[in-house]
């Protein structure tokens, strides 16, 4: 009996349990699953008339579009993040510190306020326009002014607010390059701009593919700002293919379409992640950075400055100002509704989350073979995939099942039961789990991993019971990572637009709903108020991941 | 001799520590020479210093009559020929061992770039790995990369940083005296950092040990073992104990130790020495009627380390054939071995 619990480890906590945890885990991964199942079986459905309308007409716009929408994001998040990281991991200068953190900043603004407030800022009416206007005294047509609502707009919006996706990973990434292969290049006759060429970025070239893939991502997943620029993309013929010809069936196969280029992506991050293994090289000393002078210096402050200036500073203070323009007005009963809305709509779908994460996680741990892992690796793409695609996928499915229980229940019992699931919170929340799991479940697997199984194995050896075993080891070191989990996918429910439009139960209103409809009919000040909401709560993980970083120890000098 | 490299009076100082101070060193073409002391004693700072990748605070160096380094002046690491073999061999995981060798070549005509490669290719032995990337090889191999692409652009001086401490201890020292010939074959100019005192001995043809930012003894392998200048170098290098004796002017040392020559001894010296006695000073010896109390022993195969306590409590170490095998609490008998033994002053 000692022989026996000793010898099999971690794995004796649930071993009384395993095959009911193990079927406990693939009925949840199936559930999880099906919207992504039902999207791709849409396929296999005929091709409806539809589709000759697409080809005809807009299809190619949503490919060439979505495609050229992609290759601006790509090269604008790929300039913004590399030269972000490169001046604070790598250069030193007055503000340095400042910037690193500062440089987050964007993350808190989505795409679809940044969007509306640029506009509100550069349109013809806007303060930028009337004063050039005024200082010159031109006219209406006099002078040349780029459109904001153009597929070129949306390109620099999306990467204003995407490139802390690069920043972060290509950040760390030098950070962790050792000193000695960069002191390696210097000594073997190479220039520090040579050595930044030919062995820096090369080295991080993993780190920058993964964290491009993560802003094309959610290029791809933005609706918001698209729709509200008027650019045909994949995202906004899906909404039209649905709301505007009601046919669901070649919106879900817009939908599959959509997933191909999302593959190609999740393809590119894998491969990425599992070469970043073999670049990985712990720095030893502490870093000597680059000190920059002169005019150099006032280069990477003005530039640094610059980006954060046009992607937080710049857009929060018009929203600030916008909102004390007519908060009086605005801030009534039903803003409070709002607030409350979203509030416990996030906070139960984070909730949600961490209980399946965990569940996931555990079970992963416990036994990880690779039937469970690839459950679990299924169970996590949702973070790859556009809302709006899991939104058609969880509707589709579910209107079934609410009009054949309402057929049955009508020539059984003639008793009509209406829709049952569709457009109920329940629903929504089984989407926000779709899409957020993965969120979730990352934070909890990576605090798992720090709890060895030798730990496990060390406590029970000196007679801990599971129970025991699961409070005074595992909670206390799992705390911060649950925390954080919880925050990361409520702060995500909050901002998430398009699941949100298409799956609200009727006359139900969130902030982000709110904001979009409010700024899509021109009640650009009005908009202001739930907008800022957002963006206040979004810097809670900015704080957090700030924080991180303060407690580096290159940082620290 | 045709110094190569020269280290004058240099001090390196962080901000207010100074981590090497008033350091004089030099070393002649061709001649491997070797820094070695604990860790934090200054050793790495100053190989750093060489390299170009610190800068002195006084002093000077100078490579081949020329200063590289002074107070007012670093030359940059890329503008000197120094080459530099790192401690986690520092190579670049996205080339691979063909094109890390080829990253230091300046040369224009890529037919001279390649065949340069390949000599030192030839040169470690690592032609059929050419197109392997770092992180397909071997500890071992790994280190013949580094030290191949640390001699192509043929620097003045190579430089190595505790070469041998991330391979395995069977490796080690067969590595360092391969080393040793092939640098000693192409004449290379070398200096090597280690705390480890083995990889000196196999390596350099004079060492220069450091304490706490300063050099306090620079000779050759033998003498510095032999012959230690100071406390701390007695205590650094090679097992021994150090033990106060007592001595009258004749010579005669307490705890029945025997007498040393007078000649031997140094002048004014006071009633107590400290003396360095070497595991070898002791000898065991059957017919000898002095025994010592055994405190404790271990086993090293093909000898038993005993230790031994003197009358008044000290102890000693005595090494024998590993058939001697007497309990611990039982008598050594012993003869001592007073000819090579250092004495210092106490103070």
């Amino acid at each position: 009996m000692e022989i026996d619990s000793r010898s099999s480890g971690f794995k004796s906590p649930y071993q009384s349990s395993g095959r009911g945890w193990r079927t406990y885990l693939f009925i949840v991964t199936a559930i999880i699953a099906v919207p992504m199942l039902v999207i791709f079986a849409s396929l296999l459905q005929p091709f409806s008339s539809a589709w000759q309308h697409l080809f005809d007409t807009v299809l190619i716009d949503y490919i060439t579009n979505s495609l050229l929408l992609m290759a601006g994001v790509g090269v604008g998040t790929l300039v913004l993040g590399v030269s972000a990281a490169w001046l604070t991991a790598m250069c030193e200068f007055p503000g340095r510190k400042i910037l690193s953190w500062a440089f987050l900043l964007p993350m808190a603004m989505p795409a679809y306020i940044i969007a509306y407030t640029y506009t509100g800022i550069l349109d013809f009416s806007g303060p930028l326009q009337t004063a050039l206007r005024d200082t010159y005294q031109w006219q209406y047509g006099d002078y040349y002014f780029p459109e904001i609502r153009s597929l070129g707009g949306a390109i620099c919006m999306l990467s204003l607010v995407l490139y802390p996706y690069v920043y972060m990973l290509v950040r760390v990434a030098f950070l962790e390059q050792s000193t000695a292969v960069l002191e390696a290049s210097r000594n073997l006759g190479k220039k520090p701009w040579q050595t930044l060429f030919l062995v820096a970025l090369p080295m991080a070239r993993p780190a920058i593919v993964a964290g491009v893939s993560l802003a094309l991502m959610e290029t791809l997943a933005d609706y918001g700002t698209v729709a509200y620029f008027g650019v045909s993309s994949f995202t906004t013929g899906i909404f039209r293919t649905w709301y505007g010809l009601g046919e669901l069936t070649t919106a879900a196969q817009l939908c599959a379409l959509l997933m191909l280029f999302v593959f190609a992506l999740i393809m590119a991050e894998r491969w990425s992640r599992q070469r970043l293994r073999f670049h990985h090289h712990s720095a030893q000393k502490k870093m000597a950075r680059l000190r920059l002078k002169g005019w150099r210096s006032a280069l990477a402050i003005s530039a640094g400055g610059l980006i954060v200036f046009l992607g937080f500073v710049l857009p929060a203070s018009q929203l600030a100002i916008w909102a004390s323009v007519g908060w009086q007005e605005n801030l009534d009963g039903d803003f409070l509704t709002l607030l409350f809305n979203s509030f416990s709509l996030a906070a139960i779908a984070a909730v949600c989350c961490l209980i399946v994460a965990v569940f996931l996680a555990y079970t992963k741990r416990a036994f990880a073979s690779r039937a469970e892992l690839a459950a679990v690796a299924v169970a996590s793409l949702g973070y790859a995939v556009p809302g709006t695609v899991i939104a058609v996928g969880v509707l589709i499915p579910v209107a079934w099942l609410d009009n054949q229980i309402d057929f049955l229940s009508t020539t059984w019992f003639d008793y009509p039961t209406g829709l049952l699931m569709s457009g109920t919170i329940g629903l929504l929340v089984f989407a926000y789990l779709v899409r957020f799991l993965s969120v979730a479940l990352n934070t909890v697997d990576s605090g798992l991993t720090a709890i060895k199984p030798s730990i496990d194995e060390s406590a029970r050896s000196l007679g801990a019971t599971p129970s025991r075993l699961l409070s005074r080891i595992h909670l206390p070191i799992l705390r911060t990572s649950l925390l954080t989990a919880l925050l990361l996918v409520f702060v995500e429910v909050l901002k998430e637009l398009p699941t949100t439009l298409i799956l609200r139960p009727f006359n139900f209103n969130t902030l982000a709903v709110r904001t979009y409809e409010l700024a899509s009919d021109e009640r650009l000040v009005d908009a202001a108020l739930p907008a800022l909401a957002i963006v206040i709560i979004g810097l809670l993980p900015v704080l957090l991941i700030t924080k991180s970083i303060l407690n580096e120890r290159f940082s620290n000098e | 001799m045709n110094k190569q490299l020269i280290l004058d009076q240099v001090t390196v100082q962080y901000d207010a520590i100074v981590a090497v101070s008033d350091a004089t060193f030099a070393l002649a073409e061709g001649e491997i020479g070797c820094l070695l002391g604990p860790s934090g004693c200054g050793k790495t700072t100053l190989l750093r210093a060489i390299a170009g990748f610190e800068s002195l605070s006084a002093g000077s160096i100078s490579l081949h009559g020329e200063y590289i380094s002074t107070p007012k002046r670093t030359q940059a690491p890329e503008d000197r020929a120094v080459g530099m073999v790192f401690q986690d061999f520092a190579l670049f995981p996205h080339l691979n061992v063909h094109d890390n060798i080829g990253f230091g070549l300046s040369t224009s005509s890529s037919s001279e770039k390649a065949s340069r490669v390949l000599e030192m290719l030839e040169l470690v032995g690592l032609v059929t790995v050419a197109d392997r990337f770092p992180h397909e090889l071997s500890g071992g191999q790994q280190q013949r990369v580094a030290l191949a692409r640390a001699l192509a652009p043929s620097p003045e001086i190579l430089l190595l940083d505790e070469p041998f401490s991330n391979l395995d201890a069977e490796l080690r020292t067969q590595l360092a005296a391969e080393i040793r010939l092939l640098l000693k074959k192409n004449k290379v100019t070398a200096l090597l950092v280690t705390h480890d005192q083995d990889e000196a001995f196999a390596m350099a043809d004079k060492i220069a040990l450091l304490n706490a930012g300063k050099i306090v003894q620079i000779d050759t392998p033998y003498k510095l073992y032999h012959k230690p200048g100071s406390l701390f170098a007695a205590d650094f290098i090679g097992k021994g104990t150090i033990i106060n004796v007592g001595i009258d002017a004749s010579g005669l040392l307490g705890n029945n130790l025997g007498r040393l020559s007078v000649n031997a001894l140094p002048e004014d010296l006071g009633n107590t020495v400290k003396l360095l006695v070497r595991p070898d000073d002791i000898a065991y010896d059957e017919s000898s009627d002095t025994k010592l109390p055994i405190v404790s022993k271990s086993f090293l195969g093909p000898n038993y380390l005993y230790e031994l306590a003197l009358k008044d409590g000290q102890c000693v170490p005595c090494l024998t054939h590993s058939h001697i095998d007497i309990p611990v609490g039982d008598e050594l008998p012993v003869r001592f071995d007073l000819r090579h033994v250092v004495i210092f002053n106490s103070d």
